[in-house]
C-alpha cells in the first residue's frame, strides 16, 4: 500500500510531462501496449528499443528509477509463471549461438518476459506522470460511462480510509491470536462482516452529506487543461515512432552493420 | 487470476474489450435510470472494502496456507449485478494502474472473468434460482458457496480461452486446463465457505440491506434479459475470436487448431460468417495491416524467413539488441546530467 500512495505523490511534481493533459498520456500508452503487444510470439530483438518510451519518460518527468524498477520487479514472476511452460512444450530448435540451440519455448518465455517488462512499466509510468484522479477525468473524457468515473474517484478516495481500518483490525487480531488461534476463516468472516458493515454506513452518512453540500450526481473537477498543440505533438510523435520501430528491427540491422564491418575487416588481410 | 498485458494477442484483448466495454456500458445505462440513487457512493465504498478485506488474510484448515478474499460474487449479492460490475471494475482499473495486476489490454479480460461471469452469469442462472426470494440460512449458504465455485470454475476457463486464442503461450490446452480447474476448484471452496460466512453475518445484522441488491431497481424481468446479453457475449466471444485467430499468421493459427482438434488443417469456415466478419474486422481492427496480412503470402514467407534465422542473423540480432541497450542508458543518463545543470 505504500507504493500506492507513493504513485500518487510522484503524479504531483510539475515537470512539462506532468503538465501535459492525461488524456495525450492516456493515449500513447495505449498505443505503446498495443503495438508492444503485437509483436510475433519469438519476437525479441525488434521489441528492445521499445525502452526508449519509458527510459525518456523517468528522465524527462524526473522520476525515481529505482522505485519504479522495484515496484516492475515484483510482478514480473507472475507473467513468467506462465511463460516458463513454453520451453517445456515447445522444443523445436529456432536459433543457434556458436554451438548452443535454443529453442522456440525459450525464445517465446524471453519474449513474454519481455513484453511483461515493458507493457507493466508503461502502466506503473502513466499513473506516476498524470495521477489516478486524472487518469480517471480522462477516460471519462474518451467515452467511459459516467457512473463508473464517479464510482472510480469515490473508491480511490476511500481506499486509504478503509485500509487503514483494515490493517488496524489485523494487527490487533494478530496480537491476540498467540499463534494460530483466531487466525482461521470463521473470525475473518467476522471481522470482514463488520467492517462491511461500517464501510456500508459510512458510505449512507458520506452521501448524505453530500447531498447536504449540493452534490448532483456529478464531480465537479479542476480542468484547468486542454488538448492543444504540445498534446497534440507528444501524441503523434510517439505514435510515429512506436510504429516505425515496430515495422524496422533497427538493433537487428545495427548487428548486421557491426558483424559485417568487422567481417570484412577480417577479410581484407 | 488476473491475466496480464504479455500474454494477450491484439484480437483477443481487443474483442474482450469490446465485450467487457458493452457490459459496463449496459450497467452504466442501467445504473442512471436508477431511483436509489445511494448506490452510486455505496459502489465506491464496496469497492475499497473489497481492497482492504484482502489485506487481511485467513489461514486455511488443514493446508497450512493462507488465502483473502476474492469478492466478485460477494458484491454482486449484495449490490446486485449492475451496480456490481461497475464495482468490479473499478477495483480491476485500480489494480491494472496501480499494482500492475493484469494490464490495460488484458483488461477486457479480467473484466469478463471476474465481473461478466459471477454478475450476469452466474448470480442471475445460478445463485438467484439457488437462493430463492427470501434467501436465509443453510439454503442461503449452500446457493453461495455453489455459486462461488461455479465462478472460480469458469473464470478460470475463460482464461485458458483467451490465453490459447491469444497463442503466447505453449502450454497445451488439456495441461493448462488441468492445472487451472483443480487448483480454482479448491480456491473456490474456499471462497465459498467465506462468502457465504460474510453474506449470513450481514443477513443477520442488517437484513434490510440484503434487498438492496436483491430487488431488481425497476421492474423488468431482467432474467431473460441477462440470459440474451450472456448469450450474445458468448457468441460474439467465440465467432470474434475464433474468425480473428483465423486471420492471425499461421504459427499461432496452426498451434492453436492443432492442440484443439488435433489436426493441422482447419476446415474452411462458412463462408458467408466468416467474410462478414472479416469485413466486420477490417473496419474494428487497430492495426489493420498487422492483423489482416494476406494469409497466403504469410503462408509463403514464414517457413522461409524462420529458415533464414540462421546463426549470422542471431549473432546479429544479439549484438543489435546490446548496443541499443547501450545507447538507451547512455542516453538517459546524459538527459540526466543535461537537466540535472540546466
Amino acid at each position: 500500500m505504500l507504493g500506492f500512495r507513493q504513485l500518487d505523490q510522484l503524479a504531483a511534481r510539475g515537470t512539462r510531462i506532468h503538465r501535459l493533459d492525461a488524456r495525450a498520456k492516456v493515449l500513447v500508452v495505449l498505443v505503446f501496449i498495443v503495438t508492444v503487444v503485437s509483436f510475433g510470439r519469438y519476437e525479441l530483438s525488434a521489441m528492445v528499443p521499445f525502452f526508449l518510451f519509458p527510459v525518456a519518460v523517468v528522465v524527462l518527468a524526473d522520476l525515481p528509477a529505482g522505485f519504479i524498477a522495484r515496484k516492475v520487479a515484483l510482478v514480473i514472476p507472475f507473467a513468467a509463471a506462465i511463460g516458463i511452460f513454453n520451453p517445456l512444450f515447445d522444443r523445436e530448435i529456432q536459433l543457434y549461438l556458436g554451438s548452443f540451440a535454443v529453442s522456440g519455448g525459450w525464445l517465446s518465455c524471453a519474449s513474454i518476459v519481455l513484453r511483461a517488462t515493458l507493457t507493466v512499466t508503461a502502466a506503473v509510468i502513466l499513473v506516476a506522470v498524470t495521477g489516478f484522479t486524472a487518469v480517471c477525468e480522462a477516460l471519462e473524457r474518451l467515452g467511459m460511462p459516467h457512473p463508473l468515473a464517479v464510482q472510480l474517484l469515490f473508491m480511490h478516495r476511500y481506499l486509504f480510509v478503509l485500509a487503514d481500518a483494515a490493517a488496524r483490525a489485523s494487527r490487533a487480531r494478530e496480537l491476540r491470536a498467540f499463534g494460530t488461534r483466531g487466525m482461521g476463516m470463521g473470525p475473518f468472516a467476522s471481522m470482514a462482516g463488520h467492517l462491511l458493515l461500517k464501510s456500508w454506513e459510512r458510505a449512507e452518512r458520506i452521501h448524505m452529506a453530500m447531498l447536504a453540500r449540493g452534490f448532483q450526481g456529478t464531480f465537479h473537477l479542476q480542468r484547468g487543461s486542454g488538448f492543444g498543440l504540445p498534446e497534440l505533438s507528444f501524441l503523434v510523435s510517439w505514435t510515429a515512432l512506436f510504429m516505425i520501430l515496430r515495422f524496422t528491427n533497427i538493433p537487428l540491422s545495427i548487428g548486421h552493420a557491426v558483424t559485417v564491418f568487422f567481417n570484412a575487416g577480417r577479410l581484407v588481410p | 487470476m488476473h491475466m496480464a498485458d504479455a500474454l494477450v494477442s491484439p484480437a483477443v484483448g481487443g474483442v474482450m474489450w469490446a465485450v467487457s466495454a458493452g457490459a459496463v456500458a449496459y450497467s452504466s445505462a442501467r445504473l442512471r435510470k436508477d431511483t436509489d440513487e445511494r448506490r452510486v457512493p455505496l459502489m465506491g465504498v464496496m469497492g475499497a472494502f473489497l481492497f482492504a478485506a484482502q489485506m487481511i488474510n485467513f489461514s486455511i484448515p488443514g493446508t497450512g496456507s493462507s488465502g483473502h478474499l476474492g469478492g466478485g460474487l460477494l458484491l454482486a449479492i449484495l449490490l446486485g449485478p449492475h451496480a456490481a460490475l461497475l464495482a468490479i471494475t473499478g477495483v480491476l482499473i485500480v489494480q491494472a494502474l496501480f499494482f500492475a495486476d493484469g494490464g490495460l489490454l488484458a483488461l477486457g479480460c479480467n473484466i469478463f472473468n471476474m465481473g461478466v461471469i459471477p454478475a450476469f452469469l452466474v448470480y442471475p442462472l445460478v445463485y438467484k434460482k439457488l437462493a430463492g426470494q427470501r434467501p436465509a440460512g443453510t439454503r442461503l449458504s449452500f446457493a453461495v458457496i455453489v455459486s462461488a465455485v461455479l465462478t472460480l470454475q469458469l473464470g478460470p476457463f475463460a482464461v485458458v480461452l483467451e490465453t490459447l486464442f491469444s497463442g503466447l503461450s505453449a502450454l497445451p490446452f488439456t495441461t493448462f486446463l488441468l492445472l487451472m480447474q483443480p487448483v480454482h476448484l479448491a480456491i473456490g471452496l474456499v471462497e465459498g465457505v467465506v462468502t457465504a460466512a460474510i453474506v449470513s453475518f450481514v443477513y443477520l445484522a442488517r437484513p434490510e440491506l440484503m434487498h438492496a441488491g436483491l430487488q431488481p431497481a425497476l421492474p423488468v424481468a431482467y432474467p431473460l434479459r441477462n440470459l440474451v446479453v450472456g448469450f450474445l457475449c458468448a457468441a460474439i466471444l467465440t465467432g470474434g475470436v475464433v474468425s480473428l485467430v483465423a486471420s492471425k499468421d499461421p504459427d499461432g493459427l496452426e498451434w492453436a487448431i492443432t492442440r484443439v482438434a488435433g489436426t493441422a488443417e482447419l476446415k474452411a469456415p462458412d463462408n458467408r460468417l466468416h467474410a462478414w466478419l472479416a469485413g466486420l474486422q477490417e473496419t474494428v481492427s487497430f492495426l489493420p495491416d498487422y492483423a489482416f496480412k494476406h494469409p497466403a503470402v504469410v503462408e509463403q514467407q514464414a517457413p522461409a524467413s524462420r529458415a533464414a534465422e540462421t546463426a549470422g542473423t542471431s549473432l546479429a540480432g544479439i549484438v543489435g539488441v546490446m548496443i541499443t541497450l547501450l545507447l538507451l542508458m547512455l542516453g538517459g543518463a546524459l538527459l540526466k546530467r543535461v537537466r540535472a545543470t540546466a
